[in-house]
């Protein structure tokens, strides 16, 4: 995995809001190829700040964000970049279809020549048969899904997700990450990196091969731990001795970067 | 939980909402018609609810080329309502510059009494013109407010996410902002529509005062010289249910536009 071409590195990257909020300071960060990286750290560590500075959505104030082949990948719309929001945000005002097809119709590809991507997109969610439904018709799991599928119909390089699970039941939850990572497995080759940040530290380890524990704000990374459990992942995973040996390290690596920040 | 209303809840109570102001107005016309009756009210003070029917029909020539009259200008100062603050809201919110250029000037047009701005406009302006320009001024800020608030209640994430994807200023407006607005632009017009009916109502006053004029309240301005008050009301009459149409027309519109995927138009489940 470590041999693994980069796919986007920050270096030295700091983020000090215009209020004098510091949120994330030196962050050093290498995401590469077909992997799925967490960030996790406690609610205000700066690690949507950090996906959102991966984005180009939010510039930072200090240090370097480099792409592979700069100019084959940058923010904008390639559409290299998927981003799913922890809320489905999606438009209440068009259908299923509508919403999934918004980064082509960005991108000017007609609504004839999207259909076969919408559809695919749609397939790989579960979610064929709701095409024509309004996102009000949908339940909280299937509106996720349908952002997820938002998110893949360009075919992203990369996909960006900002704790997309977390208003979601834990049954619905439970799924999802399963769904998820199903999804990620059948990305293509060109794609298949997914950052993903999280604060649940089960879901962390069910989902990725790479978990990068933050401390508190302002966010630095305090450590990363590797999750060796080859894919996929099954749900007897979540039951089985090795994902309780990871849920321990990663909770403690949690806890003692909690207390690196109130030492310093 | 048990469920605190039968299936059959819904249709029941969609009747009341309809039959009880019926039956309120039934009996404010019986208790009208028996005050008339039993005080020898004469027409010429209060013509009893029989008389304004029979006069609603037998003036219904004058009556109904007056009311066409007024609803053209009506539904003409609405349509340049919805197209100056649509418009308006949309350059205000491309640009601030603009929007601190003119919003105050906006808000001045709208809190000057167009009752004195009428006699004005009728001099510098044909008559028509005039009475149109009234119902423009009264009906287009209530557009203007709606849609600027619409414009600016976009979601932000979703405003990222059309950032994220490289959408130009003018797709970020047709895809994301309009959209986002019509709720507040559909509000805005109905309360716009009731606007539009009394600037035009107040110019036709002043321009009848000048002793020319069509519309229905001129009609009534002209019955009253005449002490005809039983045409006054059966003109009044039309007025309000003219009213109460043009509302329950953008009522519909506004319900048709957003019954799939607005709250305000969605039915509460049963």
């Amino acid at each position: 995995m470590t041999t693994a071409p980069s796919v986007v590195a920050l270096k030295g990257v700091g983020k000090t809001f215009g209020n004098g909020v510091k949120a994330l300071e030196g962050i050093d960060l290498d995401i590469r190829d077909r992997e799925f990286v967490s960030l996790l750290g406690p609610s205000g560590c700066g690690k949507s700040t950090a996906l959102r500075i991966v984005a180009g959505l939010t510039e930072p104030s200090a240090g370097l964000v480099s792409w592979r082949g700069r100019d084959a990948m940058r923010p904008g719309r390639s559409g290299d970049i998927g981003f799913v929001f922890q809320d489905a945000t999606l438009m209440p005002w068009t259908s299923v279809t509508g919403n999934v097809r918004l980064p082509l119709k960005l991108r000017g590809i007609a609504a004839s020549e999207a259909a076969a991507d919408i559809a695919d997109a749609l397939r790989r969610v579960g979610l064929s048969d709701f095409a024509n439904a309004f996102p009000r018709e949908l339940s909280g799991g299937m509106k996720m899904r349908v952002s997820i599928a938002r998110a893949l119909v360009t075919r992203p390089k990369l996909l960006l997700m900002d704790e997309p699970f977390a208003a979601l039941d834990e049954i619905t939850r439970f799924r999802l990450n399963n769904d998820l990572l199903g999804v990620w497995q059948s990305m293509d080759e060109s794609g298949g990196t997914v950052a993903f940040v999280t604060h649940s530290v089960f879901e962390s380890v069910f989902l990725s091969n790479r978990i990068v524990v933050m401390t508190p704000r302002p966010g630095r990374i305090f450590t990363e731990i590797a999750i060796g459990e080859p894919y996929p992942r099954h749900e007897s995973f979540r039951t089985s001795a090795s994902y309780a040996a990871y849920c321990r390290k990663v909770s403690e690596a949690l806890h003692a970067a909690m207390n690196a920040r109130e030492d310093a | 939980m048990k469920p605190s209303s039968p299936p059959n809840g819904m249709p029941r109570e969609r009747l009341i909402r309809f039959v009880l102001p019926a039956v309120t107005l039934a009996l404010g016309i019986a208790a009208w018609d028996l005050a008339v009756r039993i005080k020898s009210i004469p027409p010429y003070v209060l013509p009893g609810p029989g008389l304004v029917l029979a006069t609603l029909i037998a003036d219904w020539s004058i009556l109904s080329a007056s009311l066409l009259d007024t609803l053209i200008t009506t539904i003409e100062g609405l349509l340049l309502a919805l197209l100056g603050g649509v418009g308006l809201a949309v350059l205000f919110n491309q640009s601030r510059l603009i929007e601190y250029s003119f919003y105050p000037y906006a808000v001045i047009l709208q809190v000057t009494p167009v009752l004195a701005i009428a006699p004005l406009l009728l001099i510098y302006l044909p008559q028509q013109a005039a009475v149109l320009a009234c119902a423009w001024i009264v009906a287009f800020f209530p557009v203007l407010a709606n849609t600027t608030l619409g414009l600016n209640s976009v979601d932000r994430n979703l405003a990222d996410l059309f950032r994220l994807y490289g959408a130009s200023r003018m797709q970020i407006l047709r895809d994301l902002k309009l959209p986002a607005a019509l709720p507040y632009i559909l509000g805005g017009l109905r309360i716009a529509g009731g606007l539009s009916l009394i600037g035009a109502v107040v110019a036709e006053l002043a321009a009848g005062s000048a002793g020319a004029g069509s519309g229905l309240a001129y009609r009534i301005a002209e019955s009253g010289y005449r002490l005809n008050i039983p045409r006054m009301f059966a003109a009044l009459v039309l007025l309000s249910i003219a009213g109460i149409v043009i509302f329950a027309l953008l009522s519909l519109l506004s319900h048709v536009a957003l019954r799939r995927w607005h709250e305000s138009a969605i039915e509460p489940e049963t």
